[in-house]
C-alpha cells in the first residue's frame, strides 16, 4: 500500500467480495499476478486512476476498484493483491483468492512479469483450474527485451487456450490490445482452458470427487479445482465455503464418503494431504517449465551475476550500512537545504498579505474583536503552517517516493532483516517502518505484508517511532534555530542533515528496543516464514511521480493540516483573548499544565499545542508560536531569527529544544494513525497500547534528559 | 564431484541444483510456490550486510532467504 489521500484516510479499508454493480450489464474484471509485476500500473493506465505505484512487492494490500468504458461496454477493474499463488498460505493470497472464486468476476487478467515468465505461470495455471475467462497479459516487456528474452505470445495463447497479449504498461498505448482482449473474453463464454495433468492417483481421486461437487456447486465454481482443495484439505477454504454454500456442503453423505474414499485411494500409493500439496506444486511448476520451454527464447541467462553489481556495494558488508546512512542524509539534507528558500518566500508573501486583509476587514467595517479574531486567529496560524510546513513536506515526499520507485525499499528491508530477526521479528518490518517516513498511517496499513499476526503487530505497534513527514519540518525548525545557527551555506546545511540523521536514527533504535521488549514480554514467538523478493532496479517515473506526490499526498495533508489549523487558530485565540479573573484561559490552561511539563523540561504551552496537534502533527509548531504570540508581538513566520528570539523570551533553553524534539519525536500518534491501527487490529486494546508506547517512552526520555540535566549542569 | 549440502553453505557466485526440501509447514509451501523444487538451478548472489539472509536467484528472481529456512534446504552441485 503506498502513500495516497486512499491509504492515509477513511479509505484504507479492504473493499468486500460482491462489487456493486452500477449498472447490471457492468463487468467485474479481476487483475491477479504475482507481487511487483505491475498490476497497479496496469490498472492505472486502464481506469484513469491514480493509485499508489511503488518498486516492491506487496504494495497493494487491499483490493482496489476502478471503472472503465471500452466501446459502449463499462467495467470494473478490481486490483487484487500481488500473490504467488492461490493456495492461500498469507492474508494476501487468501483475499486474491476469495475474490477470484467467490467475487462473481465476468473475466480474470492475470499480469505476469517477461523476466520471468515460468514463475508467473504458476499463478496463471492455478487461475486457469478456477475460471477459463482468462486473459494473460505479459507486461514489462520492455525489461524483457533488454534483456535478450523473447516471447512468442501466440503459440502461449495456443497452448493454454486464453488470449494473450504483451504489454508496456507503463505506455498506455500498449494497453489498447489489453482492453479489446477483456472485451472478447466477456462476451463469449470460453471454451476450457489449459489443464494440469496430475499423478495417475490424483487425477483417478479427482474422478471421484467430481460428479457429486458438479451437481453440488458446479454453477458457482470448477468441480476440478474444488475436489483438489477438498483433497489437500486446504482449512481456510473450507471455511469460507461454510459460509458461502451454507453450513452442510461439506456435511453432504454422499461428498463424505467419495471423500473418504478418494483419500483411501491416494493413502494407498502413500499420498497424504500433506505431501499432496507438494505434488500438486511441483506438476503446476513442471507444467510451466514445459510450457516455457517452447514460447520463451533467451539470447543469454536471464540473470546475470553482473546484475547485481549494485547490489554487491548496497547491500555489501562493508557499504552496506553506510550507504543506507548516507542516502537518508542525503534526502534529508535535499529537504532541508531546498525548503529554505520558499519557505521564506512564503512567510513574506503571507505578512505582506497581512495588510490588505486587515484593510479588506477594516473597508466592511467588521468589528475588531472579529478582525483580531480571523487575521491573528486563523490567517496566522494558517500562515505559518503553510510557510512553515508545507515547503519540507512537499519535498521531501516526492524524494521519498523516487526512492521507492527505483526499487532501494525492499534492499532496506533486506539490510535491516537481521536485527529485526533478532527482535523476533520480521524483515519486512523495515519497509513499513520505511513507509511511516512518509506517514504513519500508511505505515500501518503497510503491515499486512507480513503474513504472521504476531509479527504484523509488532510492526503496527512500533510504527510510529519514526518521524513521519508531519513532524519532520518542527524537526528541521529546532535544529537550525537551536543547533546550526542560520548560516545560510553548504556547511550549516550538511551539519543539520547530519544532525536529523542522528535524531532519526534514535528513533530507529528505540523502535529496535520496542519491538524486543514487546517480543519479549506481549508478543512472544518465534519468527515466521520469511521470503523476500528483490526486485529489479529501475527507472523512476519521475513525471508521475512529482504529480502524484503533489496532488494526492502534499495536498491533501496540507489540506487536512489547514483544516485542524483553523479551528485550533480559533480556539488558541479565544483562549488568550476570554479571561478569567483577568488571567486568559490559555494562561491558566497552561499553568495547569506546566508543572507535569516542567518535569519533562517543557513548558505549558507546548504541551497544550501537542495535545491540540493531535488530529494533525503539522500544527504543532504554530500553535506554539499561535500562543507566544497572542500576548502581543508580531512576528514574520518563518524567519528562523525572530522564531529564535520569541522562543528565548519564553524561556526556551537548547535543554527545552532537546525535550521538545524528543517528545515530537516519542509521542501519541495523531488521530488518522489510531484510527488506522484500530482498523487494522480491530482491537481497543491494541489501539490504546500504540498510543501508550510512544507516549511512555517520550514522557520517560523527557524526564531522564531534564533530570540528568538538573544533576550535572 | 556430487555432494549434497544445506543452501547457505553456497557462497556467493556458486551456484547448485535443490536435491530435498527438509522444511515444513508455511515456510515449504513458499518455497515450492516460488520454484523451488527438485532439481532447480540456484545461484547465491550475495549475503546481506550481517551475513544473513542471503539472496538466491531461483528461476529469474532474486529471493532473500534466512539461513534457518535455507539449512534445511539441500542441494547439490552440478
Amino acid at each position: 500500500m503506498g502513500l495516497t489521500n486512499r491509504s492515509t484516510g477513511t479509505y484504507a479499508v479492504d473493499s468486500g467480495l460482491i462489487m456493486k454493480r452500477q449498472y447490471p450489464d457492468e463487468k467485474v474484471i479481476a487483475l491477479a499476478g504475482n507481487p511487483n509485476v505491475g498490476k497497479s500500473t496496469v490498472f492505472n493506465g486502464l481506469t484513469g486512476m491514480k493509485q499508489h505505484t511503488g518498486n516492491w512487492p506487496g504494495k497493494t494490500v487491499s483490493n482496489a476498484k476502478g471503472r472503465y468504458t471500452y466501446n459502449g461496454q463499462s467495467y470494473i477493474l478490481v486490483d487484487i493483491p500481488g500473490t504467488y499463488s492461490l493456495m492461500a498460505h498469507s492474508a494476501e493470497e487468501e483475499i486474491a483468492r476469495n475474490f477470484l472464486c467467490f467475487g462473481d468476476t465476468d473475466a480474470v487478467v492475470v499480469v505476469c512479469d517477461a523476466s520471468c515468465l515460468e514463475r508467473n505461470l504458476n499463478l496463471v495455471l492455478q487461475t486457469l483450474e478456477i475460471s477459463s475467462n482468462v486473459v494473460v497479459c505479459i507486461n514489462l516487456m520492455d525489461e524483457a527485451s533488454k534483456k535478450g528474452i523473447q516471447i512468442h505470445a501466440e503459440l502461449l495463447s495456443k497452448k493454454l487456450c486464453v488470449p494473450v497479449v504483451t504489454t508496456v504498461a507503463r505506455e498506455k498505448k500498449s494497453l489498447s490490445a489489453l482492453t479489446e482482449a477483456i472485451q472478447k473474453v466477456t462476451e463469449q463464454k470460453a471454451a476450457s482452458g489449459y489443464q494440469v495433468i496430475y499423478p495417475e492417483p490424483v487425477e483417478e481421486a479427482i474422478a471421484l470427487l467430481r460428479p457429486i461437487l458438479l451437481e453440488k456447486a458446479g454453477k458457482r465454481l470448477n468441480s476440478r479445482w474444488l475436489a483438489l482443495r477438498l483433497l489437500d484439505a486446504d482449512t481456510s477454504l473450507l471455511r469460507e465455503m461454510r459460509t458461502l454454500l451454507g453450513p452442510d456442503f461439506l456435511e453432504d453423505k454422499v461428498l463424505k464418503e467419495a471423500l473418504a474414499e478418494a483419500l483411501a485411494l491416494l493413502s494407498k500409493y502413500q499420498i497424504t494431504p500433506k505431501n499432496l500439496q507438494d505434488q500438486i506444486t511441483t506438476s503446476l511448476i513442471l507444467a510451466s517449465e514445459a510450457i516455457c520451454q517452447d514460447v520463451v527464447t533467451m539470447e543469454r541467462p536471464v540473470y546475470q551475476f553482473t546484475d547485481w553489481k549494485l547490489d554487491r556495494i548496497l547491500t555489501s558488508r562493508l557499504f552496506g550500512y553506510p550507504a543506507m546512512l548516507l542516502l537518508l542524509a542525503f534526502l534529508l539534507w535535499l529537504t532541508i537545504t531546498g525548503a529554505n528558500y520558499p519557505s521564506q518566500l512564503l512567510s513574506s508573501l503571507f505578512l505582506w498579505l497581512q495588510k490588505p486583509l486587515s484593510a479588506l476587514c477594516y473597508l466592511f467595517h467588521t468589528p475588531v474583536w472579529l478582525h483580531d479574531l480571523l487575521v491573528y486567529g486563523v490567517y496566522r496560524v494558517v500562515s505559518w503552517v503553510i510557510a512553515v510546513m508545507l515547503p519540507p513536506m512537499a519535498l521531501f515526499f516526492p524524494l521519498f517516493t523516487l526512492l521507492e520507485d527505483i526499487g532501494y525499499l525492499p534492499r532496506l528491508a533486506y539490510n535491516l532483516d537481521r536485527p529485526f530477526q533478532c527482535c523476533h521479528a520480521c524483515g519486512k518490518q523495515a519497509l513499513c517502518m520505511a513507509m511511516g517516513f512518509g506517514c504513519n498511517a500508511a505505515g500501518v496499513t503497510g503491515c499486512r505484508i507480513i503474513d504472521s499476526k504476531r509479527e504484523r503487530l509488532l510492526a503496527i505497534l512500533t510504527n510510529s517511532f519514526v518521524p513521519c513527514n508531519g513532524r519532520f519540518p518542527t524537526l528541521i525548525a529546532l535544529i537550525s534555530i537551536f543547533f546550526v545557527g542560520f548560516r545560510s551555506g553548504l556547511w550549516s546545511s550538511v551539519v543539520s542533515s547530519l544532525f536529523l540523521t542522528a535524531v532519526i536514527l534514535l528513533g530507529i533504535g528505540m523502535t529496535f528496543l520496542v519491538t524486543w521488549l514487546l517480543s519479549t514480554t506481549l508478543l512472544k514467538g518465534m519468527p515466521s516464514a520469511y521470503t523476500l523478493e528483490l526486485p529489479p532496479y529501475r527507472k523512476p517515473q519521475v513525471g508521475a511521480i512529482l504529480v502524484r506526490s503533489v496532488l494526492d499526498r502534499t495536498l491533501f495533508v496540507l489540506g487536512r493540516a489547514v483544516a485542524v489549523a483553523i479551528p485550533a487558530g480559533l480556539l488558541i485565540w479565544l483562549m488568550a483573548n476570554l479571561s478569567v479573573h483577568g488571567t486568559s484561559l490559555l494562561s491558566l490552561c497552561a499553568l495547569w499544565l506546566d508543572p507535569f511539563a516542567k518535569l519533562m523540561g517543557l513548558d505549558g504551552v507546548i504541551l497544550l499545542a501537542f495535545l491540540l496537534g493531535f488530529p494533525a502533527n503539522e500544527i504543532v509548531m504554530p500553535v506554539i508560536f499561535m500562543a507566544y504570540l497572542s500576548e502581543g508581538s508580531l512576528i514574520e513566520p518563518g524567519s528562523l531569527e525572530a522564531m529564535k528570539d520569541l522562543l528565548l523570551a519564553h524561556g526556551w533553553t537548547i535543554k527545552t529544544a532537546v525535550s521538545m524534539m524528543l517528545f515530537s519525536l516519542f509521542h501519541w500518534p495523531c488521530s488518522t494513525t489510531l484510527l488506522t491501527v484500530y482498523k487494522e487490529t480491530k482491537s481497543c486494546r491494541y489501539t490504546l497500547l500504540a498510543a501508550l508506547l510512544p507516549t511512555a517512552v517520550g514522557v520517560g526520555l523527557c524526564m531522564l534528559f531534564t533530570g540528568i540535566c538538573h544533576l550535572f549542569f | 564431484m556430487e555432494s549434497v549440502y544445506p543452501l547457505n553453505h553456497l557462497l556467493p557466485g556458486q551456484s547448485a541444483s535443490v536435491y530435498q526440501l527438509t522444511l515444513t509447514g508455511p515456510m515449504r509451501r513458499r518455497l515450492l510456490d516460488l520454484g523451488l523444487i527438485e532439481h532447480t538451478k540456484v545461484m547465491c548472489l550475495g549475503l546481506s550486510p550481517l551475513g544473513d539472509p542471503a539472496a538466491y536467484l531461483i528461476r529469474g528472481a532474486v529471493i532473500a532467504i534466512r539461513a534457518k529456512d535455507s539449512q534445511n534446504i539441500l542441494v547439490k552441485s552440478n
